[in-house]
């Protein structure tokens, strides 16, 4: 850590000497190209309302956590955000009716309960960090983690991506192609869980989604490729989230709010240079 | 008259001993209280093109999927190769009547076929799959749409483009819905050329639906009949000759016969009033009595 810190140090930059901003910088370069890949399949799976309602699930995660206090917050939390994903999978694929009115239950059941658990004796307030949330306080413990993360995340799309893709053009030609829709689509559910799950605190549930979502979206106006669409949506992702960072810093503002702003930029003037990208 | 313009069969009959076969047992589908079909028997052979026809809403569709397994249905699928050792599971191949998906999308004609042929992640590396992809497109004639993006395809493009993607693996059983509705004269001609290639040179059984009977007549050896069931079956001849598919499908007063056609058109009950050739079941089986 000594050593990345150094590393930093020789940076030119008047932001990088603090250790808080440091770590805030670190986290950037690992949490937004989590969020560009992801990002990609949740916009051509159409699963942006999906993501959405995951982080109203991860509230309920991080109350019974906190309420209960069995186990550590962070514990509940992931578990609870995968059992959310799955389980909104698992009935949209059940259930006759539309997937929005599914999600639409779903995510408003988990934000009211965990609210109703978390204001429970009028203690809310030590929660609202999680509305807005606060990429400055990260610690470099939590750092591991999100290198954890990133590793395993990086793996699971090496393997599964291509399926995913098949599926995110028609689900039926995919189960034609022999490829087990409600398995991929899980294992994908619950990616974006882990992920969503893991940054909630840093980047909070008011936010969150727009991270899962513009990159993807300003991507795909200007590639014609899968390989394009990567790198433009990591490349939108990281940008925004280091021109985030670096503006709320020198302009005192939450520095959630100033990357998502950056990415709605990113993403306005992407649709106007649309036609002259796409083939 | 007609008989000039029907092929000869091959594979007749039921003997599997020598031709892999594919034997349809009972299938039957069932939607909450609703039958979609029951009870259909089919027997397909490879080298035949079986051609499945039948009005809007007879089951046709849902019968190619119950067959592809995305439907639950009951009854069994029973599959012969053509020495008779390898039963079970057939591959099998399908072009959906119409691929909904976003035209927006960023994928191109390679994507899409490296991504169902390989593990190798695409997003990552360079496809190694190229000159493979381009051969089977060539097979469809469509080699120079590798680069393409999806929504840039045209109707009949893209057709070809998933017929190439379901030759690939050669599938044992090949499953077309109205494969070409809504593509042109030429991208027909072309279409239906690929298929006549494939019934000759590949080991494989095609099944059709279609709403063109005269295609249908001109290249079918076998021709089902659905409504909520396969009401008959047989040679084409046998089929477009049988009451009840006059019944179903009512008959120009001109026949059509002498200009080539089968003697059956679509007709729709609105369009013309009761008892003049409306072609409405009732009418018909007036008319037959």
């Amino acid at each position: 850590m000594e050593y990345i810190y150094d590393l930093l140090n020789a940076l030119p930059f008047e932001w990088l000497e603090y250790d808080f901003m440091k770590n805030a910088f670190l986290a950037i370069l690992l949490i937004t190209p989590l969020f560009g890949l992801l990002s990609t399949m949740v916009v051509s799976n159409r699963m942006a309302f999906f993501s959405d309602s995951l982080g109203h699930g991860a509230f309920t995660g991080l109350a019974i956590g906190a309420v209960v206090g069995l186990f550590s917050p962070m514990l509940s939390l992931l578990v609870f955000s995968v059992i959310f994903a799955l389980l909104i999978t698992w009935i949209k694929n059940k259930s006759s009716a539309s997937t929005d009115t599914i999600i639409g239950v779903f995510s408003s059941t988990g934000i009211a309960v965990g609210l109703m658990m978390m204001s429970y004796g009028g203690g809310f307030n030590k929660f609202s960090n999680y509305l807005i949330g606060d990429i400055l306080s990260i610690t470099t413990q939590e750092l591991g983690y999100l290198v954890l993360v990133l590793v395993l995340v990086f793996i699971a799309w090496g393997l599964m991506f291509n399926k995913l893709l098949v599926l995110s053009v028609n689900q039926s030609f995919a189960r034609s192609r022999g490829i087990n829709v409600i398995l991929v689509e899980a294992v994908f559910a619950a990616m974006v869980a882990v992920v969503v799950a893991i940054s909630i605190q840093w980047v909070g549930l008011l936010i969150i989604n727009s991270l899962l979502v513009l990159p993807g979206a300003a991507a795909r106006n200007v590639s014609n490729s899968v390989k394009q669409y990567h790198v433009m949506s990591v490349g939108s992702a990281m940008l925004s989230g280091i021109s985030g960072l670096v503006l709320a810093y020198h302009f005192n503002m939450a520095a959630g709010a100033t990357i998502v702003v950056i990415s709605a930029l990113i993403f306005f003037i992407t649709m106007a240079l649309k036609p002259y990208f796409l083939r | 008259m007609l008989k000039r313009l029907f092929r000869h069969s091959k594979g007749e009959g039921n003997d599997c001993s020598r031709l892999c076969c594919t034997k349809i047992e009972n299938f039957t589908v069932k939607a909450g209280k609703l039958t979609i079909f029951e009870n259909v028997n089919i027997h397909v052979h490879c080298g035949q093109l079986t051609a499945v026809i039948g009005p809007n809403g007879a089951g046709k569709s849902t019968l190619l999927k119950a067959i592809l397994g995305e439907v639950s249905h009951t009854g069994t699928l029973k599959y012969t190769d053509a020495k008779g050792k390898r039963t079970g599971k057939p591959i099998i191949g399908y072009v959906p009547q119409y691929l909904n998906f976003d035209v927006s999308a960023p994928i191109t004609v390679l994507d899409l076929f490296s991504a169902c042929q390989s593990w190798r992640p695409i997003w990552l590396l360079p496809s190694n799959l190229r000159s493979e992809v381009e051969n089977s497109l060539r097979r469809v004639k469509a080699a120079e749409l590798i680069d393409r993006r999806l929504g840039a395809l045209s109707g009949g493009e893209l057709q070809r483009v998933l017929l190439a993607l379901a030759l690939n693996p050669m599938p044992d059983i090949l499953l077309l819905d109205e494969p070409v509705s809504g593509v042109d004269q030429n991208g027909l001609e072309i279409f239906y050329n690929i298929l006549e290639d494939l019934q000759n040179n590949e080991d494989m059984a095609i099944i059709l639906i279609s709403h063109d009977l005269n295609m249908v007549a001109r290249h079918a050896d076998q021709v089902v009949l659905m409504n909520k069931g396969v009401v008959c079956n047989g040679t084409p001849e046998a089929v477009f000759s049988d009451h009840r598919t006059r019944k179903i499908f009512g008959m120009l007063t001109d026949g059509g016969t002498h200009r080539g056609g089968t003697g059956f058109v679509w007709v729709e009950h609105r369009k013309k009033p009761h008892g003049q050739s409306c072609g409405c079941p009732e009418c018909v089986s007036k008319e037959v009595e």
